[in-house]
């Protein structure tokens, strides 16, 4: 039934953020056009509105933009760990303090909800610069010996389901460790990279330290086959994963690729049944499902299964489709036209290869792209939707009988990111935990960050872990 | 129409002995402590502005049992109560009265009077309120007495005591027996004293077995003990009458007391309600604040939302 508790429109004010009409490449310390002029648009997906113009890097850009970051590496590099520290904790406090205006701005090119942006987004971002500021000067003591070295120039790419948080992710330990930086953002979402860029110039950072390229894929290409970057990270999709694989074999550039996944979220039949349906709606919810470690298969013990589902479509019928500057939106906008014609065609693929769609009934709004939640019950191995990642609100629901069978099932997959175990057992937490193959594994809860704690993937998920001591591994020559 | 009597029939088998219930109890599927406190404060992130914070406002009070419990209480104290329930802002006529007065049983006579007309309901607390350290039948007399003084709902509290050393029968009987007394002449709550039982699988467990002796709510505290009414705990006796209804069609109803103090927190509570058990439970047959100071503040936020600005702590009455 209709509630008489509507609640009115409670929308975060948009004027805390001032987005230029368009905004050039961040090299060596300052804003310039590309050199043949390229620009793009980006658009606010969930009002299909042009944000800005971008210029658009090419292989004239990437190269001056490599060369910056290589003159800046040599002072960089030879910094005390202690003076470095003070530029990232300076980044990671004006974060703080820009970051009501940052989590619009993402909200705005991302599409996803203020309530994300504001409440796990910008906390994180800024948790990550505080996190490596602090290791800036402690390298001696993570592990790989005396005065570790850094790599060099290091070229990342970034997606654009997280897009601040991503460039965190990628720039914080590089920056700590000593290496100089060449990031390109994805097409979608550069802004905040950009206001990214304005920080480093606010906090002093010295020029060329960091420099961001927005731009398509050829940017990203032409930026990890350069000859002079030292060390690629990538997170992204498993095929463009591959191709850079394939770019770096035989150089001595060290890579790390976070890639895909197809997470399985296990619930026993003596699960906290309620905290496991507020589980599964944040683990493949959250971020409209864009997440690659989204808990995108459900693995419920069969004995439950029909209470489980009946408490899951009562609870997704609750979730709040619309304006994501709306503080009480639950579910935003799909970032791209591109995605919502993926998501709309592996969901049309599961329909044909008969499985059971259930979608909670919500009005669409008319303008930008949305997709509403979505679960298809009936799946199985065999089904597309069960091995394909969707990367979209759609839950694949499969049931298991036993506990082996259950990680069997959450193993026979060809990627290996993350999964969830639900249980009031201990006991099963840690004998389930250990024979899942996945970078992650979370116990009564999903989608947990934090700064401290390694991520990434096992098989087609990727290599390399970001975040936590481990983190730092993938920037020094060690 | 399923009825609270119904209920405890379609669970005969369950209450017919004690290691039956214990079975049935220790059964019900676990609480995540974590997950249910995040779960809470998310929820409590809802922005309620303009018109439905002014729906949530009324609302709210309308569901106010207006509680005076102390040793202090005199015939005079509880007239003022009385007149403030039900005009809770004299200076506006429109306001909403509260549900009810809630007094202990002595009392009950004077605020039957002094409410003689309106349609605010007399609660009385019994069962040797707060401690509930009686023999049953001093509790059955003690709730008889509210009764015959004209009480229209009784708030009982469970033996916690008894539930703690696990004779959870023992509880059940009890909850019965009162109900049983109170029969169709007042509506029963079952209070818990949530920040006695301590765990959230107890709160669980107490819902369950107080829903099934027979209450019309479940009430989280006396707000005699440091912790009482919280979004968690509020939160989870709510998902426990919603499935209780799934399961038997019968309603049972929900009263937090004790620590709801302002409007924005007073909201809070009705998102989870809204969001939770559903709109069903947007009435105050169905939900209530158990809480005095809190008409006070609601009245304030009241007033500026009806004059855009707030006027102060000397523009509502204290009692």
């Amino acid at each position: 039934m209709t509630s008489p508790f509507e609640y009115a429109p409670a929308p975060e004010s948009r004027a805390v953020v001032d987005i230029a009409p368009n905004y050039g490449l961040f090299i060596d310390g300052e804003f310039t056009d590309a050199a043949d002029g390229k620009v793009f648009k980006t658009v606010s997906p969930s009002t299909e509105e042009v944000l800005s113009e971008i210029a658009q890097a090419g292989e004239a850009d990437v190269d001056r933009a490599v060369k910056a970051a290589r003159r800046a590496f040599e002072k960089w590099s030879a910094l005390p760990g202690s003076e470095r520290a003070k530029y990232l904790f300076r980044i990671a406090r004006i974060i703080q303090e820009r970051s009501r205006e940052l989590a619009v701005l993402e909200t705005l090119d991302n599409g996803k909800p203020i309530k994300e942006t504001r409440d796990a987004d910008l906390p994180l971002v800024a948790a990550h610069f505080f996190y490596y500021a602090g290791w800036a000067d402690k390298l001696d003591h993570a592990g790989y010996g005396a005065d570790p070295r850094p790599l060099g120039v290091a070229g990342q790419v970034i997606p654009w389901n997280f897009p601040l948080l991503m460039l965190a992710w990628k720039i914080a330990p590089a920056l700590a460790t000593g290496n100089t930086v060449v990031l390109k953002p994805a097409e979608t979402t550069p802004l905040s990279a950009l206001f990214f860029a304005d920080i480093c110039r606010q906090a002093g950072l010295p020029k060329g330290v960091v420099n961001i390229l927005p731009g398509y894929g050829d940017t990203g290409a032409a930026l990890v086959a350069h000859p002079d970057v030292n060390k690629v990270a990538f997170t992204g999709s498993t095929a463009v994963g591959k191709q850079i694989a394939r770019t770096v074999a035989g150089t001595d550039k060290k890579v790390t690729l976070e890639l895909g996944g197809k997470g399985a979220n296990i619930v026993f039949d003596d699960a906290p049944i309620d905290q496991a349906v507020e589980g599964i709606v944040n683990g493949i919810f959250f971020n409209q499902g864009q997440v690659c470690c989204a808990g995108s298969r459900l693995l419920v013990q069969e004995s439950i299964q029909d209470e489980l589902l009946d408490s899951l479509k009562r609870r997704l019928s609750t979730l709040r489709l619309g304006d994501p500057l709306d503080k009480n939106t639950d579910i935003g906008a799909i970032n791209s036209e591109e995605q919502l014609s993926r998501i709309t065609s592996l969901v049309e693929r599961g329909e044909a290869e008969g499985a059971e769609r259930w979608t909670a009934a919500c009005d669409l709004p008319e303008a930008g792209y949305w997709f509403a939640p979505t679960l298809f019950t009936n799946v199985t191995q065999a089904h597309t939707i069960a091995r394909d990642e969707v990367f979209g609100p759609v839950l694949s629901v499969l049931t298991f009988r036993t506990p082996d069978e259950a990680v069997a099932k959450a193993n026979n997959s060809q990627y290996g990111l993350s999964a969830g175990i639900w249980t009031e057992k201990g006991s099963r937490i840690l004998a389930v935990a250990n024979k899942l193959r996945a970078g992650v594994v979370w116990a009564n809860t999903f989608n947990k960050f934090d700064p401290t704690s390694p991520f990434g993937g096992y098989k087609e998920s990727g290599f390399g872990r970001e975040g936590g001591r481990h983190g730092l591994e993938a920037y020094l020559d060690v | 129409m399923p009825t609270t009597a119904s209920a405890a029939a379609a669970f005969a088998d369950v209450t017919a002995s004690e290691s039956t219930l214990r079975r049935f109890l220790h059964g019900l599927p676990g609480v995540d402590a974590v997950g249910l406190e995040a779960r809470a404060a998310s929820l409590g992130t809802r922005s309620i502005k303009t018109t439905s914070k002014a729906y949530a406002i009324d609302l709210a009070i309308s569901m106010i049992d207006l509680t005076t419990l102390e040793g202090a209480d005199t015939p005079g104290k509880v007239r003022a109560l009385a007149a403030k329930a039900v005009h809770p802002d004299p200076t506006d006529r429109t306001t909403p009265t509260t549900a009810a007065v809630c007094v202990y049983p002595d009392m009950v006579a004077t605020a039957k009077a002094a409410l003689a007309g309106s349609d605010v309901k007399v609660a009385s607390v019994a069962t040797a309120f707060p401690a509930g350290r009686a023999a049953l039948p001093v509790k059955l007399a003690d709730t008889a007495d509210a009764i015959a003084a004209g009480a229209d709902e009784i708030d009982m509290v469970i033996d916690r005591g008894a539930f703690l050393a696990g004779r959870y029968l023992e509880v059940y009987d009890q909850i019965a027996a009162i109900r049983a007394e109170c029969g169709d002449r007042a509506r029963l709550k079952v209070i818990f004293e949530t920040g006695e039982l301590s765990t959230y699988d107890n709160i669980r467990r107490a819902s369950w077995l107080g829903m099934m002796a027979g209450a019309d709510f479940i009430k989280t505290s006396t707000g005699k003990v440091a912790v009482n009414a919280t979004p968690a705990n509020t939160l989870l006796m709510l998902e426990a009458v919603r499935d209780f209804r799934a399961q038997t069609g019968v309603q049972i109803g929900v009263k937090p007391a004790g620590g709801i103090r302002n409007t924005k927190e007073a909201i809070k509570f009705l998102v989870l309600v809204n969001e939770t058990a559903g709109a069903d439970w947007l009435d105050n047959h169905w939900f209530r604040f158990g809480a005095s100071s809190l008409l006070n503040d609601l009245l304030m936020q009241r007033q500026k939302m009806a004059t855009g600005h707030y006027s102060g702590p000397d523009y509502v009455t204290v009692d």
